[in-house]
């Protein structure tokens, strides 16, 4: 067996399991041996992100729309669950993400644990919240998705209830219970699914081609769908199921909300391109006018909302609400265009997003506030994390040149023309709203950024001691911010990931839908 | 009375050349070990100077790992053996059955061991009688006969009624005994009304014939009366609303091992009892079992659930969760008939993963109950800090309970959906969105328990170490690596699927 062999057999596997083992051995070691599982979380981070690095190298780039890396195994046959695995240009751009945003958090996290600290809790459940994650980007198999979309929801539920802030316990038990809410309603809907198309299989791509073989009543196509909706649209968020997210971010400690942000939320609309998309193209077409109404709501309503905050934290909150309805809205145009613009998206808010919690947490750090009236000149007190903050929150604005411009745009423009099918009229309406709420956008980004960076320092803060960018902030957030820069200045970075297979996944919608 | 007996005896001389059944010593092995111990453990009892009883614990459970010998090698050898006129298999069903009871129960001795030689309770008798019944619980499984049916169910009930209420010192484990006993005598009286009914009817006791005689299809009155009568016996030992009243001062007052062994082996009988029923005897009669079957479920998960959110008593609010646990269970018996074997699959598969989860449960709540003295869930603050591996494993216990992947309870929920919407009816997808909300709902107390771990401080700023017991750790690990187990693998569904009736018994 040579060494590529091994790679395409073995490699996914391995690089989903590995920080799971990492955590295993961690469980073994005592408590108080801090340093140890610091630099063990951080190892095995690192060993992940090297494998997955090895496997994104050998993967063919051109041939992006082809499941890649594939095993598919027995699992448990009763059931018809199978061990599917594979990527394409769509796992791709998420698990990068997912490989560079973990060992960030370990470092970040290296010395300042949230109370109440117990390092080797924390560190392992982030591992089992990676194995999860990557699970989800890599599953082929509806059952095996499940498991894994649903593995991320304990590790974050103890993240948040017991590192968290003031109101931890209400944030995470309403954080768990929507989530689960949504997916149970799911699984029923992927049983369902599993029977009318004769009952044979899970796996993901073998559904995609039984389903219009198969005779199923467009009624239960569209309920099908629905039970789908529900599952991904909260974990999106999308409004109205929105309400946990806020409160989610404000109380988890900083590496739960990065995390959260970065890619939790990205579970819910990669479901979408993955799963309800291509498998029930019809029942998206008729559900997409509704998804992108939802999505420009939840454009217009998140921005409004930031305007009306007062905590830093939520403010960021309720801006992924609003940023996460532009990839909703790319999503639901059904065109190439609009689902590369999401996925684009995805990975920009991912980086951005990310890391304006970063600086929140360190701003509370600092300040032990994020009362946007208490804080203030930011810039004079520590210049460096002042124009990090401005940098950010200009990517987040979506200012052309940075990431967050190739996620927002696009998005925006592909609803001048959906897929054949939707209606022209409506989502040139949804295309303005939308647009208009790129200006409530950059009225909330900056008005945070003047309140709290510009200015002198409120008279508490005067003369107290705010430190700099530490070392392992730097770290932390160099490699984010490059990305953002050469992202925004070279898109086809991620366009020339995703194309072929989001191309293909809207010429099948545009083919089955209509 | 005497008159009687003669006629008897005339009949038995009339019938000329009667010949002595012929046993199958092998297919008897596992009950004939269970007895065998039972008779020593009471023996020894007597003879055992009083420090030297914690022998007994030890003679009952490696005399019920004893009693998993044949069962393997029955499994090995594979062939269905049907007994004594078809009254008695030993099949598929019945040796995977068979195989949790000896499980659960040499879990059971083991939470047992310390909490009673501990206790000041007497030892050689508790150990007797848990050994009867799990007997019971033997015959149980491999029971195709009404008759047979009702002596395993009496024979594993009168010895739980005794030991339900073993705290005879304590108020409320006399409530718990005679609270239990009242209500079983009740049910059982229910059960053999319905039982007479039904063989009024088919003429017969043996359950492949009563099949026969009802699988008219026909629905006469005095057949559904006896199916219902049926059901509702074994309603009360499943613990299903309306027949749930015992359970919570049952669960609260008896010991724990004891409120442990109800609410996992003494349900899993129930569970045993009414599959035999209704899919070999009632077959016929799906067209009243279903809807039945569905109100049941229904009120079982959503009562079960929507009280157990109001328990501040963990035991309590793990009896609640049973009964809610029990709609769950029977949720693919109220589409019965429309899904062939799945049924079955995974009825049994639910009880093998929900035997390992709630003993794992019960048992962290004896560890903790150590220490602590309470089952009162504020007494779990702050677990996390002192005792982490034991808030670990409770939180997988919960979890799993709460249907979380990748914990074994996943896999039961979903192989109980899966049954449900593959009879695709609107009643069945009714029921599977009942089950949707209701999985939701249960997390919210499971996850209560958590929190109070997690996140609360320990009361009084107690930080006294748990001192765990090898017994109890063992009973731990083992439950631990199985509901860590059942959901990653295909042991559960492997063992459900393979859990079939003998062809030649089922009509």
């Amino acid at each position: 067996m040579d060494n590529n062999q091994f790679l395409s057999d073995w490699g996914l596997t391995i690089m989903v399991f590995l920080p799971l083992a990492g955590a295993l051995v961690m469980l073994l070691i005592p408590r108080t041996e801090e340093h140890l599982h610091r630099t063990l979380a951080l190892v095995v981070t690192l060993a992940t992100a090297g494998i997955g690095a090895a496997v994104l190298a050998d993967f063919d780039y051109n041939a992006s729309e082809t499941l890649q890396f594939v095993v598919n195994k027995p699992w448990i046959d009763v059931i018809n669950a199978r061990y599917a695995i594979g990527i394409d240009g769509l796992s791709v751009p998420l698990i990068g993400l997912t490989l560079l945003i973990m060992p960030l958090c370990v470092i970040y996290s290296w010395n300042h644990f949230p109370e109440p600290r117990n390092p080797k809790a924390f560190l392992i459940l982030l591992l089992v919240l990676h194995t999860g994650m990557l699970g989800t980007f890599v599953a082929q198999d509806l059952i095996l998705f499940f498991v894994f979309f649903e593995v991320v929801l304990l590790p974050m539920y103890f993240l948040i209830g017991v590192w968290g802030g003031e109101q931890r316990q209400y944030a995470s038990i309403k954080f768990f219970l929507f989530t689960l809410f949504g997916s149970a309603l799911m699984i029923v809907s992927f049983l369902a699914l599993f029977f009318v198309t004769g009952g044979d299989t899970f796996v993901i791509p073998d559904l995609i081609r039984l389903v219009p073989e198969s005779d199923i009543s467009r009624t239960t196509m569209l309920l099908i769908f629905g039970g789908m909706f529900l599952g991904f649209g909260i974990k999106v968020p999308m409004f109205p199921f929105h309400t946990w997210l806020p409160d989610a971010h404000t109380q988890a400690p900083t590496v739960g909300s990065v995390i959260l942000a970065a890619i939790l939320l990205k579970l819910g609309t990669y479901g979408f391109i993955r799963v309800a998309i291509p498998i029930l193209p019809e029942a998206a077409v008729s559900w997409a006018p509704w998804i992108g109404g939802l999505a420009v709501i939840g454009i217009i309503y998140g921005a409004l909302a930031c305007l009306a905050q007062t905590d830093m934290k939520r403010l960021i909150a309720f801006s992924s609400v609003s940023h996460m309805g532009f990839t909703m809205l790319g999503i639901a145009t059904l065109t190439d265009f609009g689902l590369n613009a999401a996925v684009m998206g995805m990975v920009a808010h991912g980086l951005i997003t990310g890391m304006l919690f970063f600086l929140a947490g360190s701003v509370k750090e600092r300040y032990h506030t994020l009362d946007i009236k208490r804080l203030g000149g930011i810039l004079l007190k520590a210049p460096r994390m002042g124009w990090i903050l401005g940098f950010t929150a200009m990517a987040s604005l979506g200012l052309p040149g940075l990431a967050g411009f190739w996620g927002e745009f696009p998005a925006i423009l592909s609803s001048y023309q959906p897929a054949p099918g939707l209606s022209d009229v409506t989502f040139r309406v949804y295309m303005v709203v939308a647009a208009v709420g790129t200006v409530f956008a950059a009225g909330y980004l900056l008005w945070l950024y003047q309140r709290t960076a510009f200015g002198t320092p409120t008279d508490e803060f005067v003369d107290a001691d705010i430190p700099d960018v530490t070392f392992p902030e730097w770290i932390a957030w160099v490699p984010m911010l490059v990305l953002i820069l050469v992202i925004g200045v070279y898109p086809n970075l991620v366009f020339h990931v995703t194309d072929g297979q989001m191309t293909a996944v809207a010429d099948w919608v545009a083919n089955m839908g209509s | 009375m005497l008159a009687s007996l003669t006629s008897v005896a005339s009949a038995l001389a009339q019938a000329d050349g009667f010949e002595r059944p012929a046993v199958d010593w092998h297919a008897l092995a596992p009950e004939l070990v269970v007895t065998g111990v039972l008779c020593l453990v009471l023996v020894a009892d007597l003879f055992l100077p009083e420090d030297r009883k914690a022998l007994l614990p030890s003679l009952a459970g490696l005399g019920l790992l004893g009693a998993l010998v044949p069962v393997l090698t029955l499994a090995v050898d594979g062939a269905d053996r049907l007994m004594f006129g078809g009254a008695y298999a030993v099949d598929d069903f019945a040796l995977v059955l068979k195989a949790l009871f000896l499980v659960a129960g040499y879990v059971t001795v083991l939470q047992s061991t310390n909490y009673i030689a501990e206790g000041d309770y007497a030892e050689g008798e508790y150990y007797f009688l848990l050994l009867s019944s799990i007997l019971g619980m033997l015959v149980m499984a491999s029971a195709r006969d009404l008759i047979t049916i009702f002596v395993a169910l009496e024979m594993l009930s009168i010895p739980a009624y005794l030991l339900a209420g073993w705290r005879k010192r304590d108020r409320k484990g006399n409530e718990a005994g005679v609270k239990y006993y009242l209500m079983g005598v009740f049910a059982s009286g229910v059960l053999l009304y319905g039982m007479s009914l039904v063989y009024g009817v088919a003429g017969s006791t043996k359950l492949v014939d009563i099949g026969e005689a009802l699988a008219t299809g026909e629905s006469i009155p005095m057949i559904t009366l006896a199916v219902v009568f049926c059901i509702a016996g074994f309603g009360f030992k499943v613990s299903a609303v309306p027949f749930h009243t015992w359970a919570p001062d049952t669960y609260e007052g008896s010991p724990t091992p004891i409120t442990a062994f109800l609410s996992v082996s003494s349900k899993a009988a129930g569970f045993v009892a009414l599959l035999e029923l209704i899919v070999i005897g009632f077959a016929g009669q799906t067209e009243v079992v279903r809807p039945l079957i569905w109100v049941l479920a229904v009120l079982s998960m959503t009562i079960g659930n929507v009280v157990a959110l109001r328990q501040t008593n963990l035991v309590r609010m793990l009896a609640y969760s049973g009964i809610s646990q029990a709609g769950f269970i029977l949720a693919p018996l109220a589409v019965v008939g429309q899904i062939g074997s799945t049924t079955l699959t995974s009825v049994v598969t639910y009880l093998l993963i929900y035997a390992a989860m709630n003993l794992g449960a019960f048992t962290v709540v004896m560890a903790v109950a150590r220490r602590t003295g309470s089952a009162e869930i504020t007494s779990f603050g702050g677990l996390f800090n002192y005792a982490p591996a034991l808030a670990v494993l409770m939180s997988v216990f919960l979890f799993s309970l709460a249907g979380i992947p990748p914990l074994g309870g996943w896999l039961a929920k979903f192989v109980a959906f899966r049954a449900v919407v593959d009879a695709g009816t609107g009643w069945a997808y009714g029921l599977a969105v009942v089950m949707a909300i209701n999985s939701v709902i249960a997390l919210a107390y499971y996850a209560n328990v958590a929190k109070e771990m997690w996140m609360n401080p320990a009361p009084d700023g107690d930080h006294t170490r748990v001192h765990v017991p090898v017994s109890l750790a063992a009973a731990l690990a083992i439950t631990a690596a199985l509901t860590l187990g059942f959901g990653v693998t295909n042991w559960a569904t492997e063992l459900g699927d393979a859990a079939t009736f003998v062809a030649s018994a089922v009509p």
